[in-house]
């Protein structure tokens, strides 16, 4: 019975998150595609809470304990390197917007052929 | 103090602030709608994911602490300096590589809970569903990754590594005996051997699917197996009855899968082709058959001349391509820029969607490169103005321009919507060979006689034609 509705609330949530993801990611322009792809991918690190979730239900054995400092390693990999790269591509894009060259008018040079 | 502690660690006062990490998930994507934004906004996603590992990290064991703290230090030490050091030319498999140490996260944790919870021997159904689930699209992922990072970076030949026709069926029996195995644990089998079996088949899948797509194709196999991971993710958070990794992990699946589906239109190839392989490599079989066919002679061209042509344009419109990425020229070519625009030459730069090895992958390189943002026009926004433009300066893109994809019914990239340069009154094409793109067709663009060749890496051309013009 709890059982069930945790997982009819779980579902839900999901659901709706799905949604949301829809309507936010859809508003970002193609030019911030690489940043997008790279900060979404930061957050799915978020694995990272499922390594340390387990580690607290804890297990003896050295094997499990390998598995999972490797799992956290990964997930800590993902979640750290993933937004400092998003940070760096993003720095880039915000150094705008400088004074372009002036005059971009035709001062009377031809046309190349 | 046990006051305190009851406090921090009492279940609703984790869930509020998973809430409000996931909440901040949410505001910081919508951040990166707008390149003013943008570094705010993964701020803000950043400081979500720390809430939520803190809120984590207080509900832990005592004893536990030297695994994680072993852990987060590792991950650190090879993150850090990852992300500081790498080009912003290799981004795609840097992205790669993150994705894929994510989906290895997945599957390792759903391995972990297998053992510590006996086989699932006494975890409700759903809860086994969902972690064989993760399992599985985590092995895939993981290792899907790590051929896509090796691809992309030369370790292994980018060229499809196929197995020819049985390809699908290999495939397809791999998938099988994964599910199967899945379906056996679920149905109570506690055998860790039927587990690793397992992962096995689904770590063969990632990489037989994979091995056979081409370089051209990458970037959407890439945000396929984000949108993995991310699924992945969430079936972990079911799995854990953790509402932040739901939240997290569902919203990356909702992003790769729209980006995926963006890039796919933008190639004009379904997804299940690009998937079934084949065809964005050198030798695909489609590809060859337009090559050879061209009547047409090809001009070629000097720096000199190329600077000649370029000083007495009114309007310049430069096509960016992977070419530019790979011989890192987006600085030559800033600078080319900056001595047209002294000569009162209009720059712009037309952005094709699946330039380069990933969308918006041209855009980061020029704006590493100081390119004030409003030069950098969309393929919808550009098309339109080749018309009036004196010449268009192709550097290192090749398939993006083909205007095959436009005449030519038989074309393998037929009705993949380009840029159309061969409207613009000449047209300089700086091009290491003759050799076709990694979609292995021949361009018609190159036998127009509109058309010259400036052949030889990008760099070093796009800075003769900068010291040539200089000399003008």
């Amino acid at each position: 019975m709890i059982l069930a509705s945790t997982l009819t609330t779980n579902l839900a949530i999901l659901v709706l998150a799905g949604f949301i993801g829809f309507v936010v990611i859809s508003k970002v322009p193609n030019t911030l595609h690489t940043p997008l792809m790279s900060g979404t991918n930061a957050i799915h690190g978020i694995v990272l809470l499922g390594g340390l979730l387990v580690v607290g239900l804890s297990g003896n054995g050295t094997f499990n304990k390998v598995i999972l400092v490797v799992a956290i390693a990964f997930g800590t990999i993902n979640v750290v390197g993933g937004f400092l790269v998003t940070d760096r591509m993003l720095e880039m894009f915000k150094s705008k917007p400088k004074a372009r060259a002036p005059g971009k008018d035709d001062d009377g040079k031809g046309k190349a052929a | 103090m046990p006051l305190a502690t009851s406090f921090l660690q009492d279940q609703s006062f984790l869930d509020v602030l998973y809430i409000l990490a996931f909440g901040l998930f949410i505001q910081g994507l919508r951040g990166l709608s707008g390149p003013t934004t943008a570094v705010r906004g993964n701020r803000i996603a950043a400081v979500g994911m720390a809430i939520a590992v803190i809120a984590t990290l207080l509900n832990v064991n005592e004893g536990n602490w030297g695994l994680i703290a072993l852990g987060i230090v590792l991950g650190t030490a090879v993150g850090v300096p990852a992300a500081r050091r790498v080009k912003m030319t290799a981004m795609p498999q840097m992205v790669a590589l993150f994705n894929g140490v994510g989906g290895g996260a997945v599957f390792l944790i759903s391995w972990s809970e297998f053992r510590l919870t006996h086989g699932f021997s006494s975890t409700a159904t759903y809860v086994t569903i969902f972690s064989l689930f993760a399992a599985i699209v985590g092995s895939v992922s993981f290792w899907g990754s790590n051929i896509a990072f090796g691809k992309l970076q030369e370790v292994i030949p980018g060229r499809p590594i196929t197995l020819g026709s049985s390809q699908q069926l290999v495939n397809l029996l791999l998938f099988a005996l994964a599910v199967a195995a899945g379906v056996d644990i679920a149905a109570g089998d506690q055998s860790e051997a039927i587990f690793i079996g397992m992962l096995v088949c689904a770590a063969l899948l990632g990489n037989a699917v994979v091995l056979p797509i081409g370089g051209a194709d990458m970037p959407v196999v890439i945000s396929l197996l984000n949108a993995f991971t991310g699924l992945s993710a969430a079936a972990t958070g079911i799995a854990l009855n953790n509402p932040a990794l739901i939240v997290a992990g569902m919203i990356v699946g909702a992003s790769g899968s729209i980006l995926t589906n963006l890039m796919a239109t933008a190639m004009n190839r379904s997804i299940p082709a690009i998937v079934a392989g084949g065809f964005g490599g050198g030798g695909a079989v489609e590809g060859a058959s337009g090559a050879g066919e061209h009547a047409g002679t090809v001009r070629s061209t000097s720096a000199a001349d190329a600077a000649i042509q370029l000083a007495y344009a009114n309007r310049v419109v430069i096509v960016p391509g992977y070419g530019m990425a790979v011989a890192q020229a987006q600085h030559a070519v800033r600078e080319l820029t900056k001595e047209l625009e002294k000569r009162q030459v209009e720059v712009s730069y037309a952005i094709h969607p699946v330039a380069g090895r990933m969308p918006g992958h041209m855009n980061v390189l020029l704006a590493e490169a100081d390119v004030p943002y409003d030069q950098l026009k969309e393929m919808d926004d550009a098309n339109p103005e080749f018309q009036r433009t004196d010449v268009s300066l192709v550097i290192g893109a090749n398939d993006v321009t083909n205007p095959a994809a436009k005449n030519t019914p038989s074309s393998p990239i037929y009705g993949m919507p380009i840029l159309e340069v061969s409207d613009s009154h000449s047209v300089i094409v700086i091009k290491r060979s003759m050799n076709p793109g990694f979609a292995g067709i021949e361009n018609e663009l190159y036998y127009d006689p509109k058309t010259t060749m400036l052949f030889g890496d990008a760099k070093s051309a796009v800075s003769e034609i900068t010291a040539e013009l200089a000399q003008i």
